[in-house]
Order: C-alpha cells, then sequence, then structure tokens
C-alpha cells in the first residue's frame, strides 16, 4: 500500500495507466488540460500512445478509432470541449464503443469561466449528442475516486460496450489529498469479437452506427435501451451517510457531496436528523434508494448542486415527486457556500 | 468457348451487409458512377501486396459510406469528415494498414482540419479522394471542388466566385506541407487515366505496407446522377473541364528517401508502473500518537510568489508523513489571476468534507490584503499569524494575532526566499497543528525533492523560525 499526496487531475490519469489504457487524445482547455499534461508525461514513458489532437472533434475521434481497435482510450476535458465532442460520443453509442471521457466541469454557458460549476449535468448525464442514447456516469468527490472511478470507468464501459464518463469538476482536478496507487494493473486484451484490429481475427468485423432500414434501426434502438435498462438495474451505486433515521437528505455528487458532508456534519452536531445521499453514478441514476427514502412518513430532500436543478429533476422523477425537493446552489464558478446549505437545512427543520 | 469469369480480389462476391436484395453481387452506387472502379483498383492492390489481413477501411458519410460492403477487409464507418481523426486513432493504437476513403464534400469542407493535420503530422494512412465536384449521397449540393459555374442543387446559377469562392485544390494544398510522403492526383474518366489511377493507388498502398508515412490520391470521378449527364458525357467532362481546374500529376514523391515509421510498444506491467511511480521510495508514515490531537483548518493567503501554495503544500506534506487525513485545495478561478492567491489546508483524523476553509483555527496572512480580507473568518480563539512586516493591525477579538517577521528572519537564517518556511517553522515551535519536527523534516525533503540543494538550507530555516518563537513568543 503505497501513499502519497498526488492532485486529482494527475490521479485520473494513473487510474487510467492502472486500468490498461494506452491511447489519450486531447485538447487543451483549462480546467482539464493538467490530465493532458500528465498524459503527454507519462504515456510515452511505457510506450503507450499520446497524442494532442488539433480539436475536441479531432479528440473524440480519435478516440473513436482506437476503441474500434479494441484499445482502451481516453479523453479528458471540460464543458465547451465536451460539447464539440458529443458528435462522437453519440457515434460511439451508436457503434456500442467503449471510451471513457472525463469532463473536469468549468462554469458556462457559451466561455463562461474556469471556476467550478456542475452545470455539465444534462450534456453528460442525458447523453448530450443525438439519438437514444445515455452514457455511464460516475462521479467521484476526492482525489483517491479519480483515480479509482476511472478505473471503474473502464471496467462499466467495455463491460457494456458503452462511451463512460468520469464527471468531476475543476475543484477535485486541483485538490491534493493522500492518495493509495491500486495494488495490480490491468492488461487488456482486444475483444476479438467486435474489434476492427487490422488482425486476421477481425478481418470480417465491422463498426458502424448506420442502419439504413427503419425496422433495423428501431430494432437496435430497442436493443440499446434494454441495454440501459439492464444498467439501470446492475450498476446504479450510491454513498449514503446518516440516512437511516435522517428526516432531510442532502443529495449531492462530486465537490458539491464534500461540502454537503460537512454540512451534514454540523447540523448534526445541532442535533438535527441530516443525512446525505451521494450518487456514485449519475447515470444510471439511484432510483432505487432514492425511492426508498422517499416512502418514509417524513422526508425533505435537499438537492445541493452547483447547476440550475439539473440533478434535482432527476431526484423528482427517481421519487415521482412523492416528496418535496428544494434546491440550493449556486452557479457561475464560485463554490457554493457551506451556509447556503446550512440554512436551508434550518429552514427545513423548522 | 467456356466464359470465364475474372472475379476482382479483395472484394466480397455478393454483398449481404447491403440487406436483402434481388442482386446480391449488385452495388448501391449509380450507373456510371466511379467509386466501383476506385473501390476494384484499391482491393486489388490490399491483395497484392498480402495486407488485407492487418488492413482497416474507414468510411465517412458520403456515398462510399457503404464502403463496407464491398471491401474484404476490418471496416469502420464514421462521422462525416472525421476519417482522418479515427484513422489517427487506429493507426496509434495499433500500427496496422489504414485506408481513408473519403469524398469532396467530407473531406475538403466539413473534414478540411482533420485532412490537412493528419497530413501535417505525417500519419501513417492512405487517404483516397474521390473527387466528383458534388455532395453524392446528400443529393448534389455544392462541394469544396465545384467548379466555377457549374450548376448544383444550392448554385443553381452555376458557381460565383464571388458568393462561393473557388474551387479548392487539395494536392496543391497537402503538397506545401512536409511530411506527406506521396501525393498524385488521377481520374478514372478513361482506359488510360485509370491505368494511371491504378499505378498511384498501388504507390500508395506499397507505401502503407511498407509503413512509411502519408499518402493522398486525389482521383477525379463521374457522378453523373448530380451532375445531370450520362456516363460518356461525364468522363468527357472530367478530360476536358475538370482536368483543367485540377491537373493530373504527381505533387509529391520522396518514396525513394522515406523511412519506415516505427511505433513504440505498450508496457501493460504492474512492475512499470511502480517503477514509474517509484513506489519503492514512497516511505511508510511516521508513528506518531497524540491523543490530544484536534483537527485544524488552516488558510493560508498572500501575494503570488511570496510561496504561499507551496506553505500550503508543505504542510499538506507533514500531515501526510504520520498519516493523517488531510487536503490542500488552492485559490482556482478568477481570484487566481489578480496577484494574490491561497490554499486551504484541513488535518484531520477522520474524512474531511468540504476541502475549503470557511472558518479557520489557523489563518497564515502573507499581505494586508490577505490579513484583512479573512481576518474576520478565523474562529473565536483562532490564531492569525502574520508578517510584521504589514506594521499595526486591528485583529478582531477574541482571536490571537502572532506577528512574524518572517522576510527578515527568512534573510538572517541566509534564506532571503524562504518566509513561507519561517512560517512554517512558526507554526511548528507553537505547536499549533499537532504535527511532530520530524514530519515537517519530511515535508520540506519531499518538498524540495527535485532540489536537493535547498533541502539544508530551508531545515536551517525551519530550526531558526523554532528558535525565534522560543525567544519571542510567549
Amino acid at each position: 500500500m503505497a501513499t502519497t499526496l498526488v492532485k486529482g487531475n494527475t490521479a485520473v490519469v494513473i487510474g487510467a495507466l492502472y486500468a490498461g489504457s494506452d491511447c489519450f487524445f486531447g485538447y487543451p482547455i483549462t480546467p482539464a488540460s493538467e490530465v493532458l499534461h500528465e498524459a503527454s508525461a507519462l504515456y510515452p514513458k511505457l510506450g503507450r500512445k499520446f497524442l494532442q489532437a488539433e480539436s475536441e472533434e479531432a479528440s473524440i475521434n480519435m478516440c473513436y478509432g482506437a476503441a474500434a481497435a479494441g484499445h482502451r482510450v481516453f479523453t479528458a476535458s471540460s464543458g465547451p470541449g465536451i460539447s464539440l465532442m458529443q458528435e462522437g460520443v453519440s457515434y460511439m453509442a451508436g457503434a456500442e464503443l467503449p471510451c471513457v471521457i472525463v469532463d473536469i466541469m468549468r462554469a458556462g454557458p457559451g466561455l463562461g469561466n474556469i471556476g467550478p460549476e456542475q452545470g455539465d449535468y444534462n450534456q453528460v448525464v442525458k447523453g448530450g449528442g443525438h439519438g437514444n442514447y445515455k452514457p455511464i456516469v460516475v462521479a467521484p468527490n476526492s482525489v483517491q475516486e479519480m483515480c479509482d472511478f476511472t478505473m471503474l470507468a473502464f471496467d462499466l464501459a467495455f463491460k457494456w460496450k458503452t462511451p463512460a464518463y468520469v464527471l468531476a469538476d475543476g475543484v477535485l482536478g486541483q485538490m491534493i489529498e493522500p492518495f493509495t496507487y491500486p495494488e495490480k494493473a490491468v492488461v487488456p486484451k482486444i475483444d476479438t469479437d467486435w474489434a476492427v484490429a487490422g488482425i486476421p481475427e477481425t478481418r470480417e468485423n465491422l463498426v458502424t452506427s448506420i442502419f439504413l432500414n427503419f425496422d433495423q434501426l428501431g430494432k437496435f434502438n430497442d436493443y440499446l435501451q434494454e441495454k440501459y435498462a439492464k444498467i439501470a438495474a446492475e450498476e446504479a451505486r450510491v454513498e449514503m451517510l446518516n440516512c437511516d433515521d435522517a428526516d432531510i437528505v442532502l443529495v449531492a455528487y462530486g465537490i458539491s457531496s464534500r461540502i454537503a458532508k460537512t454540512a451534514m456534519d454540523e447540523a448534526r452536531k445541532a442535533g438535527l436528523k441530516v443525512g446525505l445521499f451521494r450518487p456514485i453514478t449519475l447515470n444510471p441514476f439511484p432510483v432505487k434508494e432514492a425511492k426508498a427514502l422517499a416512502a418514509r412518513d417524513k422526508m425533505t430532500f435537499i438537492s445541493v448542486e452547483m447547476s440550475n436543478g439539473q440533478m434535482a429533476d432527476d431526484l423528482r422523477l427517481a421519487i415521482e415527486c412523492k416528496k418535496q425537493v428544494k434546491l440550493v446552489n449556486r452557479l457561475g464558478g464560485n463554490l457554493i457556500e457551506l451556509n447556503q446549505i446550512s440554512d436551508a437545512i434550518n429552514a427545513a427543520a423548522k | 468457348m467456356e466464359e470465364k469469369i475474372i472475379r476482382t480480389q479483395g472484394i466480397y462476391s455478393e454483398f449481404p451487409r447491403k440487406g436483402p436484395s434481388a442482386a446480391p453481387a449488385a452495388t448501391h452506387y449509380c450507373p456510371g458512377c466511379g467509386h466501383g472502379i476506385i473501390h476494384k483498383l484499391i482491393a486489388e492492390a490490399l491483395v497484392d501486396f498480402g495486407i488485407q489481413d492487418k488492413t482497416v477501411v474507414i468510411s465517412p458519410v458520403g456515398c462510399a459510406v457503404f464502403a463496407y460492403y464491398y471491401f474484404d477487409a476490418g471496416n469502420i464507418q464514421v462521422a462525416h469528415g472525421r476519417a482522418p481523426a479515427v484513422a489517427t486513432g487506429v493507426s496509434r493504437a495499433r500500427d496496422c494498414v489504414v485506408i481513408s476513403y473519403q469524398g469532396d464534400g467530407d473531406l475538403a469542407s466539413i473534414g478540411l482540419n482533420e485532412t490537412l493535420q493528419a497530413a501535417n503530422r505525417g500519419e501513417k494512412i492512405a487517404v483516397f479522394f474521390v473527387n466528383n465536384t458534388v455532395y453524392g449521397m446528400t443529393g448534389g449540393q455544392m462541394a469544396p471542388t465545384t467548379l466555377i459555374g457549374e450548376k448544383t442543387i444550392t448554385c443553381p446559377d452555376g458557381r460565383d466566385p464571388l458568393t462561393q469562392g473557388y474551387p479548392t485544390h487539395m494536392c496543391e494544398l497537402i503538397s506545401t506541407l512536409k511530411a506527406p510522403v506521396f501525393v498524385e492526383r488521377v481520374a478514372v474518366s478513361d482506359i488510360k487515366n485509370i491505368r494511371n489511377a491504378r499505378r498511384a493507388i498501388r504507390k500508395a498502398i506499397e507505401i502503407q505496407a511498407e509503413g512509411k508515412g502519408y499518402t493522398f490520391v486525389e482521383i477525379l470521378s463521374p457522378c453523373p446522377t448530380n451532375l445531370g449527364k450520362n456516363a460518356v458525357a461525364n468522363n468527357e467532362w472530367i478530360n476536358t473541364e475538370m482536368v483543367k481546374e485540377f491537373p493530373l500529376g504527381n505533387y509529391r514523391d520522396r518514396t525513394a528517401e522515406a523511412e519506415r515509421v516505427e511505433r513504440t510498444t505498450s508496457d501493460f506491467s504492474t512492475e512499470s508502473l511502480e517503477k514509474l511511480f517509484e513506489l519503492d521510495s514512497i516511505a511508510a508514515p511516521i508513528e506518531h500518537k497524540d491523543p490530544n490531537f484536534k483537527e485544524s483548518q488552516v488558510k493560508i493567503a498572500g501575494f503570488g510568489g511570496q510561496g504561499v501554495l507551496s506553505l500550503g503544500t508543505m504542510l499538506t506534506q507533514a500531515a501526510q508523513a504520520v498519516g493523517k487525513q488531510v487536503s490542500w485545495y488552492p485559490s482556482y478561478g478568477p481570484e487566481q489571476r489578480g496577484g494574490t492567491s491561497n490554499c486551504s489546508v484541513i488535518i484531520s483524523n477522520d474524512r474531511i468534507g468540504s476541502p475549503v476553509v470557511y472558518h479557520p483555527d489557523l489563518l497564515v496572512a502573507m499581505n494586508r490584503p490577505s490579513l484583512e480580507k479573512f481576518q474576520n473568518d478565523v474562529k473565536p480563539g483562532g490564531i492569525i499569524m502574520y508578517d510584521a512586516i504589514i506594521g499595526d493591525v486591528e485583529l478582531p477579538k477574541g482571536v490571537k494575532g502572532v506577528a512574524v517577521p518572517a522576510q527578515d528572519l527568512a534573510i538572517q537564517a541566509g534564506n532571503p526566499r524562504g518566509a513561507n518556511t519561517v512560517m512554517l517553522g512558526v507554526m511548528l515551535g507553537l505547536g499549533l497543528t499537532g504535527l511532530p519536527e520530524e514530519a515537517f523534516q519530511t515535508a520540506l525533503a519531499a518538498n524540495f525533492a527535485k532540489k536537493p540543494k535547498l533541502i539544508p538550507m530551508n531545515l536551517e530555516v525551519l530550526a531558526f523560525a523554532q528558535k525565534w518563537v522560543k525567544e519571542n513568543v510567549k
């Protein structure tokens, strides 16, 4: 167990390397550039492939190529860059290609600024490109999880042959915390059932997302929805703290969940029954667990997010609007303040 | 006489990927289209050079999006204009033979950036550019290569250079770049031209088989359907009109001097990763038990260049050295640009919530703006350490102030850049963070690991500051 201090953006690259990723394609954008920097320094030292692409469109399509060839590939960007990648992600979902995309969120819309925000929730969690698809989305809230969840994202992407996001933000990227290196690295193997790897075993294979026949595309879409339903049934993950006796539950992911935890700890000290519900996977959303909380007699949910209620909407859907969902948020690049959350808790406790 | 059928090599004999069809061996291309000939020339070359097994054909949006119906090789269908990027991804990952088969709208309009960038990087890919001056599959719109005066659906009065610009000359453009190995423009408009196209295509494929780098072959090709001509007239038009705008010929051939471009082999072993991250040099935590240890929330602030962030990381390293939970978070975003910076450090026995310190137990202020900005946030009973150089201060009630002549002490200790280490030493001397001296020494060694000369210098500063505390602070 080797523990040392590591920055969040570095931990992502460590995770990818241990997950057997041997290709990184990316384009600079603050605050995700450090992932690019680390990859450029580390990948070539192991003979692995790093390339700075000419644009985010090119990055994601280089990823498409390496993924189609059966390799474990990843890229990292931030809001405006993710917007540009959506075309490629839709094609990946349509071609059933596994790929990991790391989004170190910044504040928008438009050019916005480089401060932390969580305004990419919809464009990432809902599948921001065209067509009926949903990528898998994991949301770390510590430096350790920046690594561990990157590895998890690779596992899930390959298990389900679908693009998977690691949705983080500028704070998680910049933070330094103690970090324990993974014990063992993945040695990847090319799946000759579907990859097009330029080897005799894969000569017959085809990667495509085009179905000219409407009925065929209908069937393929039905199949995708079945796959997503299975993912929803099997892969939802949540961390619940102090929820057993809680009548106020803070719902938060990523950096917001760290601040929410502090607010919860303070409220508990003051004798309030406050819990924290932290989705680890945003897609699939931990619906079952949220529903169980909503089934209690007394329950107020407070969605703590640095976006305009984007996650609160999913929470309301998950609990079928059976309980009130209050929104505490802050937009524009400033971190949500502890006292905003505490005030909301106190108001709900009255 | 027995009928002899010479089958094309490298193309499937029937095309089931097309779906159920009354004519399973018929292509989806229109009568008189040039794609069939071009497919055949490429496929035969793949077979002749024995590289079918290691070839990946990429077909982006356009009429040839269905190239995978035909080519007996690995096939990837991709988005409009992105084929060179996808090809780059495949080639970098696998080092196999990669073919990017593109039309004029795809390659020279929406995908122009990808086209030029891949060419400029000298990717090991063969680009076959089918130029028929018109968007085919999408229904006859103006292409970047539409001739002046040529009528299309979207330039019904003919292309007018004043509003629609001039035809784009891709071979000429690409041959301005240094990396491409082979660039040639050919046509499939008559037997002589087809023979010549065959030669150029085979050369491009041969260069790929040898792994020498980027090749670009532009092929002038008929599209009778969208040009509203019959097949014969379309080919005549290529030979008389199109070649005037797009002269046939070689634009680059450095096959002789080009060498095989080697790619690295990926190393996936755990051992290599452990070596890369120097895991065996990571020390186990220092044994340190302090039953009175209390969580510390520290805010450190000052001008950029005063070592604010590194003071924070040193403190973080000290906490980590004794196995504490710790977080370091820098001011980030707009504040960073204003010339002042700050960071939050939390040291705890328990899992840390917010990494941002709102109400510090300890504020270290290296300048007056920082002091004034954060002094009212300090918890009652908390401590503010500030550089004595700030002068007279009025601190909030219930907070203890320690004026540290950090800059002076650093100079006295022989390390003028060590004001932040002085602050660290004072923290240690005052016992503020509950961390032992050994942890601070380890932190200094870790912080200056890349400049080992600075370690003893800073250790001296640390000791000097502790001594100052003993002698000066009650």
